[in-house]
């Protein structure tokens, strides 16, 4: 029973890991994009419906991160090019991808989905008690884990990397320096893009395969609240993300055993969480100052 | 300054225009109150199948029109509103959590009809509506009680409200007619729709050993997950067949167009009358998908209960009951009134969970 709950965990943690690494990318590059909800929904319904359109969930996949991918640009498009408001553009990018979703997956309601296939690797998924949990998942579930050393070694390993934490740090020094800031911030707001719909995709071809409008429910919001949870370091995400899956589904089998609490409080207990570790991590003002982007959420214009 | 208001009287012309032009044609317009998207494959899809089955039967007097994704609470007062000053003639607030904000639009509003379903507080110009769903609840109970090996189901729940206290009740005491030590598992997902939450708790559910699922949530994420366990599950508020060609025993199906027919004929030639209206499978309010994956003397037993459901000769609220506790709630043969229905907040013995107050 314990690898079962171990797996609904995985299952639910899994698109809160793979969208909030997407967008401690684009915090680390200095844009606060508060849409993620909104790219995960259309990421989700892209996924869905190429998946029940061809039959192949990779394809799916495919389109989940180009639906998420292209609609990160038009958030881009207005803060980057236009220096709209972030905030106020990602929430807007919230409610249009939430509406825009709902129109597009109209048709596809209550149709049976494809769901992705665990892909099995040979003698290791033999180990006894991990084996299993870990060598027998889907793709996106790898790719979760190959996105976290990934993003990790391109912001602290690598030239490139460096570039772009100089940028959300100070973009005006970053600019003097050459460094083109507006490039550097589309393709950190594009890789978030792509992420949240990577998220999305997992939504409606592992976790529920299958299109209700609104299916994200919030996930895109809890991806957010992560970041900040993980003070921008990556492996933090996975930490926070899996403590989240395991309260979630805590709670769910502490109602189903019979335990005597009453299940609101239950209910609300990984929010209850989420805020206790927050306290916890901002209590060192320091570390929370050296690991927080300073350009976070402030336009640019280059002086030409 | 002198453009704005060449403006503004050019859009008054035109706001002038569009009323005159809705006077002329002279459609009364009737409105709906959706608390989920109106293609969440069961509750608030089902108000929807009524509505557009109102449009076609009485399209030539009336146009409808809707709001979807209402959340209950605050925001529900604004959304009624904005309906009773947008000319409806009748509103149809579709799910329990409109309570309050319905009468309070309603005190407003008195010339406006109101209808609210499955809540328990009405006035002049607010009647209510409901569903027995517990008559298809109880049948589901007794399929459960044959179709289980182990004698034990899981209930996935939404909020702890009369409603789906009720529900719970009425499968167990299905099952325990069938078999007397049935018991069942509650989770709530303290939410409507939450496909993921949804088939997490199916998930729990399962691991803790449950062999056969039913939801009072609307989407099919529990089906989904029953399906891939190789459980049995029932549908919710529609037939659920498609996520479960070899998953699903029966669904309770809600049935609302004609009733919502009758009312607005009724309010349209003017003998609409507030009320109470409860009506039960024999009114064809809700009706039973077709009994599937089960075994024929299962299904004959499903059947000749739903018969003699319609026929009055049984009510799933009858005598003796005990409370949860042990306690004496119905004597032998006294039957539950509704006013103690409709306000249910205590689980029948044999229900093995804590009711959240």
């Amino acid at each position: 029973m314990f690898e079962a709950i171990l797996l609904t965990v995985m299952t639910a943690a899994t698109p809160l890991v793979i969208a909030a690494m997407g967008e401690l990318v684009a915090e680390r590059s200095g844009v606060l994009n508060l849409g993620v909800e909104g790219m995960m929904i259309m990421g989700a319904v892209c996924a869905f419906a190429t998946a029940h359109m061809t039959g192949s969930p990779y394809l799916g996949i495919l389109a989940g991160i180009g639906g998420g991918a292209l609609f990160s640009l038009l958030f881009g498009f207005l803060t980057l090019t236009l220096v709209t408001n972030q905030v106020a553009t990602g929430l807007a990018l919230t409610i249009l991808g939430l509406g825009v979703s709902g129109q597009l997956g109209e048709s596809f309601v209550g149709l049976a989905g494809t769901k992705l296939q665990p892909i099995v690797v040979p003698v290791l998924s033999d180990i006894p008690f991990i084996g299993r949990v870990l060598f027998a998942q889907d793709l996106i579930f790898y790719l979760s884990i190959a996105l976290i050393i990934g993003v990790n070694w391109f912001l602290f390993r690598s030239r490139t990397g460096l570039k772009m934490r100089a940028v959300g740090d100070n973009h005006g020094s970053a600019h003097a320096l050459g460094i083109n800031v507006v490039r550097t911030r589309y393709l950190a707001v594009l890789f978030g893009g792509a992420c949240a719909g990577l998220a999305g995709a997992q939504l409606s071809l592992v976790y529920t395969p299958q299109w209700v409008e609104n299916m994200s429910a919030g996930r895109g919001w809890i991806a957010l609240a992560l970041v900040v949870f993980a003070s921008w370091r990556p492996w933090r995400i996975l930490a926070g993300g899996y403590l989240f899956g395991a309260v979630t589904i805590g709670q769910l089998h502490a109602q189903a055993f019979g335990v005597g609490i009453p299940s609101q409080f239950l209910s609300a207990l990984p929010y209850a969480a989420t805020i206790v570790v927050l306290v916890i991590i901002s209590h060192n003002r320091r570390t929370t100052l050296i690991n927080t982007p300073a350009s976070l959420g402030k336009p640019f214009v280059p002086d030409r | 300054m002198k453009k704005l208001i060449i403006a503004l009287a050019a859009s008054a012309a035109v706001l002038g225009g569009m009323s005159g032009a809705a006077q002329a044609q002279e459609k009364t317009k009737v409105c709906f109150i959706y608390v989920g998207p109106k293609t969440d494959g069961g509750w608030t899809q089902a108000h929807d199948i009524g509505r557009m089955a109102l449009e076609k039967a009485l399209g030539d007097k009336i146009e409808t029109a809707f709001l979807e994704n209402v959340p209950e609470g605050p925001d529900a007062e604004r959304a009624i509103e904005r309906m009773a000053r947008s000319n409806c003639a009748m509103i149809y607030t579709t799910s329990f959590g409109f309570m309050d904000a319905t009468m309070k639009v309603a005190a407003k509003f008195p010339k406006v009809k109101f209808e609210h379903a499955t809540g328990f507080k009405a006035s002049e110009n607010v009647a209510t509506y409901n569903a027995r769903f517990y008559e298809g609840r109880y049948i589901q109970g007794q399929i459960a009680a044959r179709m289980s090996k182990k004698g034990l189901a899981g209930y996935i729940a939404s909020f702890p409200i009369p409603e789906v206290v009720m529900g719970i009740n009425a499968f167990e005491l299905g099952a325990k007619s069938v078999n007397p030590d049935f018991k069942i598992k509650v989770v709530w997902a303290n939410t409507w729709a939450d496909p993921g939450k949804e088939a997490d708790a199916a998930k729990a559910l399962v691991d803790q050993g449950v062999d056969i699922l039913t939801q009072h949530t609307d989407t099919t994420a529990p089906i989904q997950v029953a399906a891939e366990r190789g459980i049995m599950a029932f549908g919710q508020a529609s037939d659920m067949i498609a996520a479960g060609p070899k998953t699903q025993l029966t669904a309770i199906v809600d049935t609302w167009g004609p009733y919502y027919i009758k009312r607005t004929k009724a309010a349209l030639e003017g003998t609409w009358k507030s009320e109470q209206i409860w009506d039960g499978l024999k009114d064809g309010i809700l009706t039973m998908a077709p009994y599937t994956n089960m075994p024929d003397d299962v299904k004959a037993m499903a059947e000749e209960t739903e018969a003699k459901i319609k026929s009055g000769e049984l009510h799933p609220f009858t005598g003796p009951i005990n409370r949860q506790d042990g306690s004496e709630w119905l004597k032998a043969g006294e039957k539950a009134d509704d006013k103690t229905l409709l306000g249910m907040n205590f689980y029948v013995e044999g229900v093995d969970d804590q009711l959240p107050k």
